[in-house]
C-alpha cells in the first residue's frame, strides 16, 4: 500500500473574467500522505483557497481547471462524474470553512443540518443519524449535546459553531479534511482549543489534514509539511522543520521576517517585502516574485523557474537557488 | 516614566448599553460593556490594549473619541474633562484626538478620490481654507504615508488594503493630532503588508511625537508596537504594565492563559498550555465578583463575591487579582 493519499501535479486553475484571464492557480504540485498534516501558507490572493476548491472541484462558473492532475487514492478526480463527485465530497473529503457563523444555515437547527448531511452520505434512518450526530458533538467537546441539537446557530458562539462544523466534518469519517483558515475568525484562546481538537481527532481517526492559513504560528503547531504559495505558484515545499531551519526561497525569507515575533525587542523595525503582489492577469512570463525580490536577475524576468527538488523532500522554484549557485539569506536585506 | 506628562487620564469609565425587551412592561436588560476602566496615557507613548472579542476594546476606543457617550466616569485630555463639553468646545479637542478604524474597505467613501478624502477633515474643521494650499497639504500627507502624486486622483477601489489603510492614516494626520486611537488597524491586512503599516506607525510616531492608543487582538503585533500594554477581560482591565514585562512576568491568571495560547514561533517550541475552562461569561445582567471567577483555577470564595481592584506591584505593573493583593 502506498502511503500517498492525495497527489496534485502542476495544477492550473484559471478564472476567465471579462477583463482577461486571471491565473489564480498556475502550477501547484504536492503530495499528502495518510495521517499527515500539510499547511498551505501565502498572502491573500496567492491561490490557497482556489487550490483547495479545485481539489473538491467546487469552483465558480468562470473558474476552470485548465491543466494538471489530481489523484486521490489513485482515482483521477478530474474525471469523476457528477454523482461520484457528490459522493466524494463530504464522504472522502470534508471541508471546514473560514467563517463558522456563515457556513451554518441560520434558519435550521444544528441537529437538523447534521442529520441531513449524514443521511445524504450514509444509508441509514434519521434516528440513527441523530445518534451519530450527538456522538460527534460529544466528541468535539460540546456540553449537553442532546440539548444543543435543538439550538439555532445564532445561539452559539463562534468557537462553538466551529466545533459544530468540525463535528459535521468528522461524522462521515472522511479520509481527508480540508481546513480553509479554520481559526482566522476566532480568538487566540479559542483558536488553540480548536487546533488541539483537530489534532486529537486526527490522531484518533488517522485522517489527513490540508490546512490553509496565513498564520505561520499555526503551521508550526500543526503541520508536518508546508507549502508556500505566491501569486498562484508553489514557491517552496518542504517539511515544517526544514522550512523553519533552512528556508531557501527569497519570498519565504521575506514572509518569515515580516512576522512580528514575541521574542523581538519592543519597537524594532520589522523587515518588510517592498511592493505589492502582482496582478494575476499579467503573471506567467517570468518569476512572479521578481519585481519584489532583491536578488532578481535578467533570467528571473524572462523565464519561469521550475519547481526542483534541491534536497530530499525540499522543493523550491527559484533560478538563483540551485545545486551550483546558492544565495545567502540576509544578503539582500540591505535594500529591504 | 514618572517625568512623562499624562496626556489622557481615564477614570472609572463605564459604558452600559440597554437592551430593550420584546415583552411589554419588562425592564430592559443592561449590557456592561465597560466597567470602571481607569488608566493614564503618557505623552509620546503607545498604549496597547488587548483582549478577546467582546471584551470592550473597541467600545473603549470609541468612548475616547466620543463616538459613544460613556454612562459614568471621566476622560481628561490634558487636564480637561472632555465628557461635559459643549459641541463647539468639543470640536477643538476632536482635532487633536483622531481615530483609525479596522476595516480599510468600508471606512473610506467610495465616491471620493484619495486627495479629496484627505482634504475632507481639513474642510470639516476649517483648518486650511485656501483650496490650493489644502490640496498641497493633502499631497504632502499622502507622501508621508508612502503614497505618491499619481495616487491623488484615484478612487478607493483602485487601492489595495494596505494602501487604503495608509489613506486612513493620512486622513487622521490631516488635523495635526496629538493622540491617535487605532482600532485594529492591521488585522485586515496580510503579513507582509501588515509589517509595512506597522513600520509606518512607528516612523510617524518618531516624526511627529504622536501618542497612540493601539487596540488589537494579536499579541505579537501589540508587543511589537507598544510601550505599555493593558489587558482587558469582560469590560475590565485585569493587568497593565510595560510591554517587555508582560511577556517576561505575566501575573494575572488570564494573562498567563492568553500568552500560553499563542501559536509557537517555531516547530521545535513546546509551550506549556494553561487552559481556561468554558467560555467568556455573558456581559448582560448584574456583574458580581471577578469576571474570571468561573474559569480560573485559583478561584476562591472571595473571588465570586468581590471584584478585585487594580493594585500596583511596583514599577507601574498593575494587576487586578486577589492573589497579589496582600503581598
Amino acid at each position: 500500500m502506498s502511503k500517498e493519499l492525495l497527489t496534485v501535479e502542476n495544477l492550473k486553475t484559471y478564472f476567465f473574467t471579462a477583463s482577461g484571464v486571471s491565473k489564480a492557480v498556475d502550477g501547484v504540485s504536492f503530495t499528502l500522505e495518510k495521517g499527515q498534516t500539510m499547511g498551505i501558507v501565502g498572502e491573500s490572493g496567492s491561490g490557497k483557497s482556489v487550490s483547495a476548491s479545485s481539489i473538491i472541484r467546487l469552483l465558480p462558473k468562470i473558474g476552470k481547471i485548465v491543466d494538471g492532475k489530481i489523484e486521490f487514492e489513485g482515482k483521477d478526480i478530474l474525471k469523476l462524474g457528477k454523482k461520484e463527485l457528490l459522493n466524494f465530497r463530504g464522504k472522502d473529503i470534508a471541508v471546514i470553512f473560514q467563517d463558522p457563523m456563515t457556513s451554518l444555515d441560520p434558519v435550521f437547527k444544528i441537529g437538523n443540518q447534521m442529520v441531513e448531511m449524514i443521511c445524504a452520505h450514509q444509508d441509514i434512518s434519521k434516528k440513527e443519524a441523530r445518534a451519530i450526530a450527538v456522538e460527534a458533538l460529544k466528541k468535539v467537546g460540546i456540553p449537553q449535546p442532546e440539548k444543543r441539537m435543538d439550538s439555532y446557530p445564532y445561539e452559539l458562539s463562534g468557537g462553538m459553531c466551529q466545533r459544530v462544523i468540525i463535528a459535521m466534518a468528522v461524522c462521515c469519517k472522511p479520509k481527508m479534511i480540508i481546513a480553509d483558515e479554520p481559526t482566522t475568525a476566532l480568538d487566540v484562546t479559542v483558536q488553540a482549543q480548536v487546533l488541539e481538537l483537530l489534532q486529537e481527532l486526527q490522531k484518533e481517526m488517522n485522517t489527513s489534514i490540508l490546512l490553509i492559513t496565513h498564520n505561520l504560528g499555526v503551521v508550526w503547531k500543526m503541520c508536518d509539511t508546508v507549502m508556500v504559495m505566491y501569486a498562484g505558484k508553489t514557491v517552496e515545499y518542504a517539511a515544517a522543520e526544514t522550512l523553519y531551519r533552512n528556508p531557501m526561497h527569497p519570498y519565504t525569507w521575506g514572509l518569515l521576517d515580516s512576522m512580528p515575533k514575541l521574542s523581538d525587542k519592543v519597537k524594532e523595525e520589522l523587515k518588510t517585502i517592498p511592493g505589492t503582489p502582482p496582478d494575476l492577469r499579467l503573471t506567467g512570463t517570468g518569476c512572479n516574485f521578481c519585481n519584489r525580490c532583491p536578488y532578481a536577475e535578467e533570467k528571473c524576468r524572462a523565464e519561469v523557474p521550475p519547481l526542483v527538488e534541491i534536497e530530499k523532500g525540499h522543493f523550491i522554484a527559484c533560478h538563483r537557488q540551485n545545486k551550483t549557485e546558492k544565495l545567502a539569506r540576509g544578503e539582500g536585506k540591505k535594500n529591504g | 516614566m514618572d517625568e512623562k506628562k499624562v496626556i489622557l487620564k481615564v477614570r472609572n469609565l463605564t459604558k452600559e448599553f440597554k437592551i430593550k425587551s420584546h415583552k411589554l412592561g419588562e425592564k430592559p436588560q443592561i449590557l456592561h460593556a465597560l466597567t470602571d476602566v481607569s488608566l493614564d496615557v503618557y505623552q509620546g507613548e503607545t498604549l496597547g490594549i488587548i483582549g478577546e472579542s467582546g471584551c470592550g476594546k473597541s467600545t473603549f476606543g470609541k468612548c475616547l473619541v466620543q463616538l459613544h457617550k460613556p454612562t459614568r466616569g471621566s476622560v481628561e485630555y490634558q487636564g480637561e474633562n472632555i465628557l461635559g463639553l459643549k459641541k463647539g468646545e468639543m470640536k477643538n479637542i476632536k482635532k487633536e484626538i483622531q481615530m483609525v478604524f479596522q476595516d480599510p474597505f468600508s471606512s473610506l467613501d467610495p465616491r471620493m478620490t484619495a486627495g479629496k478624502l484627505v482634504e475632507e477633515p481639513m474642510i470639516a474643521h476649517k483648518t486650511e481654507k485656501d483650496r490650493k494650499s489644502r490640496s498641497k497639504k493633502a499631497l504632502q500627507l499622502l507622501q508621508t504615508v508612502g503614497l505618491d502624486i499619481q495616487h491623488v486622483h484615484r478612487y478607493p477601489h483602485e487601492f489595495s488594503g494596505g494602501q487604503r489603510q495608509r489613506i486612513n492614516i493620512a486622513r487622521a494626520l490631516a488635523l495635526n493630532p496629538k493622540l491617535i486611537v487605532c482600532d485594529e488597524p492591521v488585522s485586515a491586512l496580510d503579513v507582509s503588508i501588515q509589517a509595512q503599516v506597522l513600520n509606518l506607525f512607528n516612523q510617524l510616531q518618531r516624526q511627529y511625537g504622536l501618542t497612540y492608543v493601539f487596540i488589537s487582538h494579536d499579541l505579537s503585533v501589540i508587543k511589537h508596537i507598544s510601550d505599555r500594554i493593558a489587558i482587558m477581560y469582560l469590560g475590565r482591565i485585569v493587568e497593565i504594565c510595560r510591554a517587555q514585562e508582560l511577556y517576561e512576568n505575566p501575573l494575572h491568571p488570564y494573562t498567563r492563559a492568553l500568552l500560553s495560547a499563542i501559536p509557537p514561533e517555531s516547530p521545535f517550541e513546546k509551550r506549556e498550555r494553561i487552559v481556561l475552562e468554558g467560555e467568556i461569561p455573558s456581559p448582560i445582567g448584574e456583574q458580581k465578583g471577578c469576571p474570571l471567577a468561573g474559569r480560573c483555577s485559583f478561584c476562591k470564595e472571595r473571588c465570586r463575591n468581590e471584584m478585585p481592584g487594580l493594585c500596583d506591584r511596583g514599577d507601574g505593573h498593575q494587576v487586578a487579582c486577589f492573589l497579589y493583593e496582600s503581598k
